[in-house]
């Protein structure tokens, strides 16, 4: 399981790099990717889209199921990663290099774990799904 | 082989005259220039290719098809006579009335008899499915609310989260929220749940019933009776109507308006996917806004004619409906009659409570009680033992010629396996599935791997899924070479 | 007395045994009895096969059957191949189920692959679903397909089947949607007021080609209108027609769709029919209902597939943008194999004849003080004036076995829809003026 140090991290398996004060880029962990299976295809915002912190802002589809992606901050939409658009395999050939959404003049931001607190989250996750 | 990679140029049936009157041409500006690919055949290299696509095609008439929810049961070969009568098949819809009597009756006669059997006052036969009557039912509730100045108050609809995909999908295309509530640990609706969530907001509750765990909710009459006390209707989809025809009506335990699947309950064929049918009714409070065109009859002469209710939202479909669905279904009823239908349920009801006390020892049962025409098995802890999954069972059964049941539903069962029967089904015919799936069960044990990579005996093994997702092929094209 | 039930007493017995009650009124003990009916149905006593069949078919005998049809309005009468209905009858195609289980369905899986294959052809775009119920619910699902936050107007012309024109109506108010007509003048499209009203707010524009009164529109005028305000153009198209006449994909129209009825479905009072949809490859994604890929197995063997399902309900389910469950399979079928039959030379000759057809007749009738009203090119419909009571034309010529045009209502009261299609020999159209000529006299 892939946990990157230098990145934040949601309870909802979203992670976050912080290119600034009030600059995010937003994208989806190790674990999520491995959960959600082969993915087919990414919805994504536009540019110049509003999102809010704790709501979704993307869905991703495998073949048989749809998630929802949600977002760890507030703000808007700078730039959406186009690539996954024709190449949603990305995601899970290489979560951590394939960025969903570049968010600036962010006003709020969800609670973040950092890469400790977020292996920690997952092995709780898994314990309880096997209890 | 495709059909485009067949035939060659020159080739052609021959259907039609000459054009016997002088030519015109449409002008040049209006005129296709675009190539019409299409590939040029005899009539016999069409036979043949749609025979072996036939082989390649599994139909009722091919096997056992335990389909829950689906209601698969044998389509009585009459009603397809029928509907292929030129008295029905070539009647222009636009006929005028007078011409046109003997549908007009065959479809008031199906509509009364669609009332007796579910306690609803009136139905329109316009909506095409199931999930096409629900939208329809559904409007009915919220022209209902906007007459009373209410519609943009009562915004919520009630969907229990056991619920099949199209309820909250017609939900949401009718403009409303969808409201989920959670099933109770028996599988039917928390009394308290509902109530909690019952309030000036509500437009309604969609259900089914029984649910689609095949469970009748023995409190239904409570159900419906808390949605109406805080001024929302109930919506009753239809779909599990083979467990209780002549046995309950929707519209004594409560339910406003409903919509029937005549591909389901009354036998016509489901055609790979469709053509159905999904009349909807409704008790008088709703009639007024009934889509579509009813049939009343002229007090003076006696003839049957065409009439618009006074406030109907329109229409969902161009004109009346799916029609030789309905000759099909109205010579079903015909043949059933007053204790065919009880019977037709009862038997439906047998079948499925058999198939399952033969199976729990095999497989678990998601909820022990006595089912309806339908009962779901959880094949969690099989895939936890052996790593086989209800899918892998499902593609073992397809190598033994039994279609396989319902998978992944509904959502609140894990590796859930939904059995239909239907009571058209012989003992000998359930006796040998359940051999059949008590041997991969075996195999499940032995040699799961020859499950995961199940079916090895068919035109084409499991599909790459993923692929035709990711780079989407929709249609032939043709190569260069 | 008919029933379908296999099971006889003695296996009840075994079966109620190894349930472990005594008779199947114990399965329906879980009903509280104020839930439970009194008694039976009142629906009369079960009959045997033959008795049911002789009820049908006196129902049927009840219509009066003509095989000489000038009227058109949606439902067209053409010729149907014997191999469609041969094929249709296939009881293995007809009596299965949707194809998800995709290993064991490859020929019904194959056949909507080629019908999406032939819907493209026609009407020259890039995909098409699997089919929706008809062509006036075609046109709402394409309407709900343009429709976003900023956008939340759909545009319709008073030009388009009545039939559409409500369903898309009733469907906005669904939606939500604001739906308003836009007006007819001179049986096509008022271009003038289509300019006044598109705005920014527009999702899009609703036309028909040709219209519901038969006529050519200038559909190139209006696409530029309908994309210079950004908004998009749904096309509604006759499928025959699309062999000879510009196409729904060489007008820019955005979306195709249209009712598959002329592509070998009977009349049969009205359904069931065939809705048609088709995009550019850019709003694939939004098209509602199944779609056919192609794909490959496991041993490298090719094969199809329903795919794209995470659009569909039952995966979306509240936040799918349609709730399209059971479509009209064996319709697309039918129109595959009537496609198949008749081939491109087919297609166009059904086309052309319908369409020569209709020119002579309106010749004829225009000669016979049943002039014609619109003023542009038509296809196989064009709208006439009537010089007798309308009702009285149509007794006159039902007492001669045919079926005349459609009399128009509301503000086109006293005109009379015609239609022709190859179907009309020319001596049956010469019948029909003479009869007009000679007895149209003794009509008021």
């Amino acid at each position: 399981m892939n946990i990157p140090k230098n990145l934040q991290y949601t309870k909802s398996h979203e992670w976050v790099r912080f290119d600034g004060e009030t600059n995010v880029t937003v994208g989806l962990t190790d674990y999520a990717q491995q959960e959600l299976g082969d993915l087919v295809f990414v919805n994504l915002p536009e540019q110049g889209d509003t999102i809010t912190a704790g709501e979704t802002f993307s869905d991703v589809e495998s073949v048989k199921a749809v998630s929802d992606v949600y977002s760890p901050v507030t703000g808007t939409v700078e730039e959406v990663n186009a690539d996954l658009l024709d190449a949603p395999e990305k995601i899970n050939e290489d979560p951590y290099e394939a960025w969903l959404v570049q968010v600036k003049d962010i006003t709020a931001k969800e609670e973040l774990l950092s890469s400790d607190e977020y292996e920690k989250f997952i092995e709780e996750e898994k314990l309880n799904q096997n209890g | 082989m495709l059909i485009f990679d067949k035939g060659s140029k020159g080739r052609h049936g021959s259907y039609l005259p000459e054009c016997d009157v002088p030519e015109v041409s449409l002008p040049d500006a209006e005129k296709r220039i675009l190539p019409l690919d299409f590939p040029e055949l005899s009539e016999n290299d069409v036979s043949r290719h749609y025979s072996e696509l036939a082989r390649k095609a599994h139909g009722v008439n091919d096997g056992f098809y335990p389909l829950g929810s689906c209601t698969m049961k044998y389509n009585p070969k009459i009603d397809d006579d029928m509907a292929s009568l030129e008295g029905f098949s070539c009647i222009h819809p636009l006929s005028a009335e007078e011409d046109s009597q003997g549908c007009m009756e065959l479809m008031r006669g199906l509509e009364e008899d669609l009332c007796e059997i579910t306690g609803m006052d009136r139905f329109t036969l316009q909506p095409a499915a199931g999930a096409h009557g629900e939208f329809t039912g559904l409007l009915l509730i919220k022209a209902f609310h906007r007459a009373r100045g209410e519609e943009k108050i009562r915004t919520k609809i009630i969907v229990p989260d056991s619920a099949h995909g199209t309820n909250p999908a017609s939900a949401h295309m009718a403009g409303f929220e969808v409201m989920n509530i959670s099933s109770g640990a028996d599988g039917c609706i928390d009394l308290d749940t509902l109530k909690s969530v019952c309030d000036h907001t509500v437009a309604g509750l969609m259900l089914t019933n029984p649910n689609t765990l095949g469970l009748f909710d023995r409190n239904i009459d409570k159900i419906t009776a808390i949605v109406h006390e805080c001024g929302g209707l109930c919506y009753y989809d239809g779909a599990n109507l083979n467990a209780v025809m002549g046995i309950v009506r929707p519209g004594d335990i409560g339910f406003d308006c409903m919509h029937l699947n005549l591909h389901k309950t009354f036998a016509t064929p489901h055609g790979g996917g469709g053509p159905g049918s999904g009349p909807v009714g409704c008790r008088k409070d709703l009639v007024r806004f009934l889509p579509g065109k009813m049939i009343e009859k002229n007090p003076e002469t006696g003839l049957l004619q065409w009439e618009k209710e006074s406030e109907s939202i329109g229409d969902v479909r161009s004109f009346y409906g799916n029609f030789l669905v309905f000759v099909r279904a109205f010579t079903y009823l015909t043949m059933l009659g007053k204790t065919g239908v009880y019977e037709t349920s009862s038997h439906a009801v047998l079948n499925a409570n058999y198939m399952m006390h033969c199976l729990k020892d095999t497989y678990p049962v998601a909820f022990n009680r006595t089912c309806m025409h339908e009962f779901v098995l959880t094949l969690e802890e099989l895939k936890e033992k052996t790593g086989c999954s209800a899918l892998d069972i499902a593609k073992g059964l397809l190598d033994c010629g039994i279609h396989p049941p319902t998978m992944y539903f509904p959502l609140i069962v894990k590796e859930a396996l939904m059995f239909e029967p239907c009571e058209t089904e012989s003992k000998e015919t359930m006796d040998h599935a359940i051999e059949v799936l008590k041997k991969l069960k075996e195999t499940a044990e032995k040699d799961p791997q020859s499950l995961h990579s199940a079916p090895h005996t068919t035109p084409v093994s499991r599909l790459d899924e993923v692929n035709a997702a990711r780079h989407p092929v929709l249609r032939w094209t043709r190569s260069d070479t | 007395m008919g029933n379908f039930i296999p099971v006889s007493e003695t296996d009840e017995k075994k079966m109620l045994e190894k349930i472990g009650i005594g008779t199947i009124e114990e399965l329906f003990s879980d009903i509280p009895e104020s839930c439970r009916m009194k008694g039976f149905p009142d629906l009369p006593e079960g009959k045997s096969e033959m008795e049911a069949a002789g009820i049908v078919r006196s129902l049927a005998d009840k219509n009066k059957v003509y095989h000489r049809i000038f009227r058109g309005a949606g439902a067209y009468h053409h010729y149907i191949p014997a191999i469609v209905r041969e094929v249709l009858s296939k009881e293995s195609f007809l009596t299965a189920y949707t194809p998800y289980q995709a290993e064991i369905s490859q020929g019904i899986l194959q056949s909507i692959f080629e019908y999406q294959t032939y819907i493209c052809e026609l009407t020259g775009m890039e995909v098409s679903n699997a089919g929706v119920y008809d062509g006036a619910e075609a046109a709402a699902e394409a309407a709900a397909m343009c429709v976003e936050k900023e956008r939340t107007q759909v545009l319709v012309s008073a030009a388009v089947h009545p039939d559409i024109l409500s369903v898309v109506e009733t469907y906005c108010f669904g939606s939500n949607a604001e739906c308003k007509l836009v007006s007819e003048k001179h049986y096509v499209t008022d271009l003038s007021s289509l300019k006044e009203m598109i705005g920014p707010r527009t999702a899009c524009v609703i036309l028909q080609q040709p219209d519901f009164y038969g006529t050519i529109e200038d559909i190139s005028a209006a696409e530029k209108l309908v994309h210079a305000c950004g908004a998009k153009l749904i096309l509604i198209v006759n499928p025959i027609a699309s062999s000879i006449l510009k196409t729904a994909g060489e007008y820019g129209a955005d979306i195709a769709v249209g009712e598959g009825q002329p592509l070998g479905m009977p009349l049969s009072f009205g359904g069931p029919y065939l809705g048609f949809m088709a995009v550019k490859h850019d709003m694939m994604r939004k098209l509602p209902g199944r779609i056919v890929g192609e794909t490959k197995d496991a041993g490298g063997r090719t094969g199809y597939v329903l795919t794209l399902q995470a659009r569909e309900q039952h995966i979306r389910r509240e936040k799918a943008s349609s709730n399209i469950c059971s479509n009209e399979a064996l319709c697309a079928l039918s129109a595959g194999v009537y496609c198949s039959a008749m081939g491109p030379d087919g297609i166009r000759k059904a086309a052309l004849s319908s369409m020569n057809k209709a020119h002579y007749l309106a010749q004829k009738l225009s000669d016979t003080g049943f002039l014609p009203v619109s003023q542009g090119n038509t296809f196989h419909e064009f709208v006439t004036v009537s010089p007798f009571r309308v009702n009285e034309v149509m007794k006159l010529l039902s007492r001669h076995g045919i079926l005349g045009g459609l009399p128009l209502k509301g503000e086109h009261e006293g005109e009379i829809l015609w239609c022709c299609t190859e179907m009309n020999s020319r001596g049956e159209m010469d019948e029909l003026v003479s009869i007009l000529k000679k007895e149209g006299g003794t009509l008021c």
